[in-house]
């Protein structure tokens, strides 16, 4: 049975699992107390709920719990690793590394630092959205303290060689961060074998609930700190003040349970539906992936349809597809894709492009349908397409002096 | 962001597309927009050589579904009407036909620009001169 509407947009956010919401619910009523009241069962209830959830999560990425801080979400993480590091390491310097593909939480992030009196290297990517490992270890200098690079993407869902990156950083002694926010929960992500020494990662990417992320923060080899970024009881071993969330915390440790019982099958089957969904679609003329797809998060593809634009194109569909466009009509900006223009990818491209992101709760009648739907969109666009009929005439679209607004 | 119903129309439904002849001294062609920017529009108008009444419309268009809509209804109400009538179409009579939001306007200043560059470019071949515009600069 067809379900509709179809949700292809789980690299926004995924559905919570039922499993999950069902271990929440009696700590917001019955087992309501602060985990930080240590004179009464109610808080000894919450305390080891979180304590419980803290091994959950830690248990996903390959972390000790005490290594586990607990944030709003990757946002909140993502400002913690980077300013905390930056001002924790002041004395041994100010420039930080991170490239241009990053989430608006790191680069904005690293923006702010530069207005402090930071300096941060912005590295480009290469055409298929990786960085390259040279450019990287070229960029380090005597001030290095931090890499921010992230571990996949969220618009094309490109992995990053973390393991090269960790090595490099090792080798200089210098810190690595990275925002895992897609990658945790889809991809085993191990912070030892990594070699990783801060990541962020949050709840509501992986069928958790929302307003509730970690910051893994290492112990050893280097045991690495951060300053805290708001001031208050001192939770979170003094790194990230505020009454913990319980019943978010025991939602995101189960949910961290879930992903690494199911991930394998999970992985398995929903790599095969994207596969065919990439296959269907590539079958349309003029349909291009945008980044590395051997190097890919299992569950992503960014495609773009040639001479549809994809806000026009999604309009064809989404009251039964969600999905979102490279292409940013309805921002006040008006400027497509950041993440695709640093590919190299011409404004056009990037305003021609779809973002799919399949998850656990993806079927194959719906992915069908959103073959279907998407092949008919596409054609019927183009027969309305004054640069398809150029293209189909073969007149070189560069030649034309196009007025520019 | 939600669409208007018309805009929802003109999408499904989208009126006169399709190409005119651009060699033929009756058929005026106005290209506007650039892939970069996300939209393309080409709008032609036949005009009846006697009457200067515009006999038939077309339009293609690379866009969001607001721009595809603007031209849509702009090739509908050219239709019938004289040349210099038609050079008077502001884009915000598209705009309050189509309750087109803020962030949408540039579409219906981009259909006033096709319907101006079409007119100019039938008046060119028939050796009328271009009339002059004053710039929107919306967009």
């Amino acid at each position: 049975m067809l379900k509709l509407p179809v949700y292809l947009d789980n690299n926004a956010t995924t559905p919570m699992d039922p499993r999950v919401l069902e271990t929440m619910i009696p700590y917001f009523t019955e087992h309501f107390g602060n985990a930080a009241s240590r004179n009464h069962p109610f808080g000894w209830e919450a305390e080891e709920a979180v304590d419980y959830a803290r091994e959950q999560v830690a248990k996903l990425v390959g972390a000790d719990p005490k290594e586990i801080i607990f944030t709003s979400g990757a946002t909140e993480g993502d400002n913690l690793g980077i300013k905390g590091v930056y001002e924790m390491y002041a004395q041994k310097g100010n420039h930080i590394i991170t490239a241009n593909t990053e989430h608006k939480a790191v680069l904005d992030t690293c923006k702010h630092i530069e207005k402090l009196g930071g300096e941060v290297t912005y590295l480009s990517v290469q055409p298929d959205g990786l960085i390259d490992l040279k450019e990287l270890e070229a960029a380090i200098k005597p001030t290095t303290i931090l890499i921010a690079i992230m571990y996949a993407n969220n618009e094309i869902g490109v992995i990053q060689p973390v393991k090269e990156i960790a090595a490099i950083a090792k080798k200089h002694g210098i810190l690595f961060f990275t925002d895992a926010t897609q990658a945790v929960g889809k991809i085993p992500v191990d912070v030892i074998k990594d070699g990783i020494d801060l990541m962020t990662f949050t709840g509501h990417k992986m069928y958790g609930p929302k307003g509730i992320g970690a910051l893994y923060v290492r112990r050893k080899n280097p045991r690495v700190k951060v300053t805290a970024q708001m001031d208050g009881g001192g939770h979170e071993r003094g790194m990230r003040s505020g009454t913990l969330n319980v019943p978010g915390i025991v939602g995101f440790g189960k949910a961290c349970e879930l992903c690494r019982l199911e991930m394998e099958q999970d992985t398995a089957r929903i790599s095969k539906l994207r596969d065919k969904l990439e296959t269907a679609l590539l079958k349309l003329d003029e349909a291009y992936v945008n980044g590395n797809r051997d190097h890919r998060l299992p569950h992503v593809s960014n495609i773009s349809f040639k001479y549809v634009e994809g806000e026009g194109l999604l309009m064809g569909f989404n009251k039964n597809i969600a999905l979102s466009s490279g292409s940013a009509c309805t921002s006040a900006s008006l400027e497509p894709s950041y993440v695709l223009k640093a590919l190299g990818l011409g404004d056009d491209l990037a305003h021609s492009s779809l973002r799919f992101g399949l998850s656990r709760f993806t079927t194959e009648e719906q992915i069908d349908y959103t073959i279907e739907q998407i092949t008919n969109t596409v054609l019927k666009l183009r027969e309305m397409s004054p640069l398809w009929e150029m293209f189909k005439e073969g007149i070189d679209m560069n030649s034309i002096e196009w007025a520019h607004h | 962001m939600a669409y208007s119903e018309k805009v929802i129309d003109h999408y499904s439904n989208p009126k006169n597309v399709g190409t005119l002849d651009k060699s033929s001294k009756n058929v005026g062609t106005g290209l506007v927009g650039a892939p970069e920017c996300g939209d393309v529009m080409r709008l032609q108008i036949e005009v009846d050589d006697a009457t200067g009444i515009i006999k038939d419309a077309k339009f293609k268009t690379f866009g969001c579904g607001s721009a595809i809509a603007s031209s849509s209804l702009a090739t509908e109400w050219l239709k019938g009407k004289s040349i210099d009538v038609a050079a008077t179409i502001d884009n915000m009579d598209i705009v309050e036909e189509l309750n087109l939001p803020p962030v949408k306007i540039h579409c219906s200043v981009l259909a006033e620009d096709a319907i101006k560059a079409a007119i100019n470019d039938y008046r060119k071949k028939n050796g009328l001169e271009e009339l002059v515009f004053e710039e929107k600069g919306v967009h």
